[in-house]
């Protein structure tokens, strides 16, 4: 058996970075190479290297034991690599058939287009390795599973035999993973050979036939996957023992703090993205709400904080109607706010810990004093919450932006429960952070539930829906599918909802 | 719980408001033009161009005060109609209205007068050249995500460099290609600094109006103005007939009568549509300009699409210079593009970033523009300072998104980043 991708001693630099030091890997034909690691791992830009978009500062690359230079995504595609991104690279004004002719644009007598060349080349590929798309169909119109379908077409389309898939399951529902596994199976047996790049523990287990962990920056080492367990893995990506699952005991709901009925919201360029939304949320529980990225959950968020103004429909806090009102006023009646975008909408990067630790409340005593601001006691109530909260930092004088993400993600904890809250909106508030934050942001939501704040979190990570929950709503297309208790709702049945799937139909078959 | 859901409240207002909207300018056309009109005058819309090739045909004379009361009562009808069941295409309402309201006018304008229609269509398609060339400039470097908003002082500088090079050459296509040239190469060096150095793409665009100004007037009143005949003279394009097709009535006057600036705008509206949506280079510049990382990892060379399209896109707006000076008057006045290339880009903005879009609403312009005149000489009972106003007001309303948002490319105005 042949290597058809070997990278030696791969090491990138960015400013005060070593994202990648080091990094031998090594693929062999006809297999799939699960590259795991946390986000900040380095995966990414060992990849994008790998793909030209990034110079490495040192190290080779051989393809089938020649050794190449890939300056630019060009030369990938030439020595037959592909990559699907994260982020699809899709334009979605455009139709499939001019996502994957872009950049190799076949003409008719030399000038025009000829799209009903690439059109049949698609229907081809399609019929080949089982992937169904209309090649006249615009992406925007195109859910994300079928999109990611688009991007494996378009790099089949240009002969790529290795494939580096990058989180490729991140966007994706249950049932749409399952899928996603079965196109990679065809590929390996027409075959080719495949990188998989995930931090989802469960999928390497399922699909890898080799897999080699990184951490930050470095390769901790490779397992045959015969081998591997979740544990072992968990230990190797973050260096120490983890606890998978949160506890918690049995929750203790009252009345209800929060109530939303047929609730209407348009987003910034005026789509109804929230379609008559009702739910409530009570005191002393936790409502997750799912679904895959997209569907209404962000301006669901946005409108309960006072960002967008409701199109119709009525949002009762404590009993009191929220109407036409602002987002401080809503913060001062006792909701804490947990954004989904903490580096936007979070924590101004640019501002020092101890004024990122007062921005809701700095105009009231005893932060302000009048029209000063008091420094003494923004300081030392700047020092106890980072006691209080584990925010490693050197001080509390450096900007917000110098800390990692789990440490900017503890500064707005800190900020949001060091005042007497009634309600907690948390809007993914786990994205991107590493093993031990998430663990300690978990912990924390779950002692606020049990101090008697009604919790609602917003994730399109399913198993931290799962293991927060009490009662789980999933949203599809800006409605809610269904309402579910967490102690019986099983992930196939949730992901079914994600779907678009009736809660009445899901529990027939 | 299914997408049934078609209409919300806001939906309903929307609709509502635009019903009224549309029945008032009903009540208003009546009020405006009906009453003052008496029955029995009548208006003579001329159809034929004196000096011109095309076969004569009869006038069309309408009794003023009917015509006026039918047109009032479209408008009202359609403004009940969507009031009672509501339409969703809101464009194509206001279209109408905005027709009605504008033949009234001209009926209660020209009550008991001529007024030489095919003339005034003539003229808005002249009018609307510079404005459609800009227009296109600005859609040619939008979609490739780089904002031009130079594209008056590249039309300045042009239409200067145009006049002079061709009084000195005696030759007018010298002219016309140094336009081009100077055009495309003060839109490179935007282009250079706006992709290279990352450059705010406004201010650099307005230190491109603020220098062309300067610079064309500086030099319009320190040389051309005491040497006219020899640097500031130059003479224009001649008309040219198209034989057979300029005998067509209406049409040939105002379609195939033109200078050569005028025919070099039809054609390059079509070219620029087929190259936009029919060809690899109109694709990767849509492309770079929706989704320019997307374009990158397909090795697209982003900065090369942008460069490129930004100099064809000064180059256009050169071939609108020119047609300032050689095209109309064959001389140059300071600050003779009164706001042209800005309300070229309304016109783009208009017209969807659509060559044919832009061309449209160019002629919209243009019509705004050649109506305040023809009215001036009519001795309407408005001021003339309100009708010069006329093409901004237009303008205005375009812009304030009246007639449906249009969405920009995606990446517009955004540098790009590895």
């Amino acid at each position: 058996m042949t290597n058809v991708l070997e990278l030696k001693g791969i090491t990138k630099r960015f400013p005060g970075v070593l994202a990648n030091d080091k990094i031998d890997i090594t693929l062999r034909e006809g297999k799939i190479l699960a590259l795991l690691g946390e986000n900040g791992a380095g995966k990414t830009t060992l990849m994008n290297i790998l793909y030209g978009l990034y110079k490495p500062d040192e190290g080779s690359i051989s393809v089938r034991g020649q050794e190449v230079d890939i300056h630019s995504p060009n030369d990938a595609i030439l020595q037959g690599i592909g990559m699907v991104h994260q982020h699809f690279m899709l334009v979605p004004v455009m139709t499939v058939t001019e996502n994957v002719m872009l950049g190799i644009e076949p003409t008719k007598n030399g000038i025009f287009l000829d799209k009903e060349k690439v059109a049949n080349r698609i229907r081809e590929i399609s019929d080949q390795y089982g992937l169904e798309v209309d090649p006249n169909a615009y992406i925007k119109d195109l859910p994300v599973g079928i999109q990611q379908r688009v991007e494996i077409i378009k790099v089949l389309y240009r002969q790529a035999n290795i494939l580096i898939l990058d989180e490729p399951t991140a966007v994706l529902t249950p049932q749409e993973v399952e899928g996603l596994f079965k196109i990679i199976d065809t590929l390996i047996k027409s075959g080719k050979s495949i990188i998989f790049i995930t931090h989802k523990l469960k999928e390497v287990l399922a699909v890898a036939d080799d897999i080699t962990v990184l951490r930050l920056g470095k390769v901790v080492g490779s397992i045959d996957p015969k081998e591997a367990t979740s544990k072992k893995l968990a230990v190797m990506m973050v260096g120490r023992d983890v606890n998978l699952v949160v506890d918690k005991k049995p929750a203790s709901p009252a009345e209800p703090v929060l109530v939303v009925e047929n609730l209407y919201v348009r987003d910034e360029r005026q789509n109804l993205t929230v379609q008559g939304v009702s739910f409530d949320v009570r005191k002393g529980e936790v409502l997750g709400i799912a679904g895959v990225q997209g569907n209404g959950q962000t301006e669901l968020v946005y409108a309960l904080t006072g960002l967008l103004p409701l199109e119709e429909g009525t949002i009762r806090l404590l009993n009191e109607p929220i109407l036409r009102t602002t987002p401080r006023n809503i913060l001062e009646r006792g909701v804490a706010h947990i954004p989904e975008d903490r580096q936007r909408h979070g924590l101004i990067l640019s501002f020092p810990i101890h004024d990122n630790l007062m921005l809701c409340t700095y105009y009231k005593k005893p932060f302000a004093n009048g029209v000063s601001l008091q420094e003494k006691i923004i300081y030392s109530n700047a020092e106890d919450l980072v006691e209080q909260f584990d925010v490693r930092t050197p001080n509390i004088y450096v900007n917000a932006g110098t800390l990692s993400g789990g440490n900017q993600q503890k500064v707005i904890v800190a900020r949001e429960f060091s005042r007497p809250i009634e309600v907690l909106i948390a809007s993914q508030p786990t994205r991107g952070l590493d093993v031990g934050s998430i663990e300690y942001i978990h912990k924390q939501i779950i002692k606020k539930r049990d101090e008697g704040t009604g919790v609602l979190v917003v994730s399109s990570e399913l198993d931290e829906i799962l293991s927060l929950s009490d009662r789980i709503a999933v949203m599809y297309k800006g409605q809610i599918m269904g309402i579910l208790e967490a102690k019986t709702a099983t992930k196939e049945q949730l992901g079914l909802l994600m779907a678009g799937v009736h809660l009445a139909e899901t529990t027939q078959s | 719980m299914t997408n049934t859901h078609t209409k919300t409240a806001s939906e309903k207002r929307r609709q509502t408001s635009l019903g009224i909207t549309l029945l008032a300018t009903g009540l208003l056309i009546y009020l405006l033009f009906g009453i003052s009109t008496e029955s029995e005058q009548l208006t003579t819309f001329g159809l034929n161009l004196a000096g011109t090739q095309a076969m004569p045909i009869g006038d069309l004379i309408v009794p003023a005060q009917a015509t006026v009361y039918l047109m009032s009562a479209i408008a009202a009808f359609v403004g009940a109609y969507q009031l009672a069941r509501g339409v969703r295409s809101s464009g194509a309402l206001l279209g109408i209205v905005a027709f009605t309201f504008v033949v009234a006018f001209l009926t209660w304008a020209a009550a008991g007068k001529s007024f030489n229609l095919t003339g005034m269509l003539t003229s808005s398609l002249v009018r609307a050249t510079p404005i459609a060339l800009a227009a296109l400039c600005g859609v040619i470097s939008e979609r490739s995500a780089v904002i031009n908003i130079g594209i008056e002082g590249i039309m300045l500088i042009a239409a200067q460099v145009a006049v002079v090079t061709a009084t000195l050459s005696q030759n007018l296509y010298v002219g016309l290609i140094l336009a081009i040239l100077i055009g495309g190469a003060v839109a490179a060096f935007h282009a250079y600094l706006v992709i290279r150095f990352k450059v705010d793409q406004i201010v650099s665009g307005v230190a491109i109006n603020i220098i062309g100004a300067g610079v064309t007037s500086f030099i319009s009143s320190r040389f051309l103005q005491k040497a006219t005949n020899t640097l500031n003279n130059s003479g224009t394009f001649p008309i040219i007939s198209i034989p057979g097709l300029s005998k067509i009535p209406i049409l040939g006057p105002v379609l195939f009568e033109n200078n050569l600036v005028v025919y070099l705008t039809l054609l390059l509206v079509v070219v620029m549509h087929i190259m936009l949506f029919h060809t690899p280079w109109g694709l990767r510049t849509r492309a770079v300009g929706e989704h320019p990382k997307a374009a990158d990892t397909l090795g697209v060379n982003v900065y090369l699409v942008r460069y490129v399209n930004v100099i064809i896109g000064g180059m256009i707006a050169g071939l609108g210079g020119a047609y300032f000076t050689i095209g109309s008057v064959g001389r140059f006045d300071e600050i003779m593009t009164a706001g042209k290339g800005f309300i070229g880009l309304a016109a783009m903005i208009f017209g969807k970033w659509n060559p044919i879009g832009a061309f449209s609403s160019s002629l919209i312009f243009g019509f705004a523009d050649s109506l305040q005149v023809k009215l001036q000489i009519l001795r309407v009972p408005i001021p003339s300072e309100f009708l010069l106003m006329a093409p901004y007001i237009v303008t205005m309303i375009i812009l304030t998104g009246v007639v449906g948002r249009a969405i920009p490319p995606a990446a517009d105005g955004q540098p790009y980043e590895k």
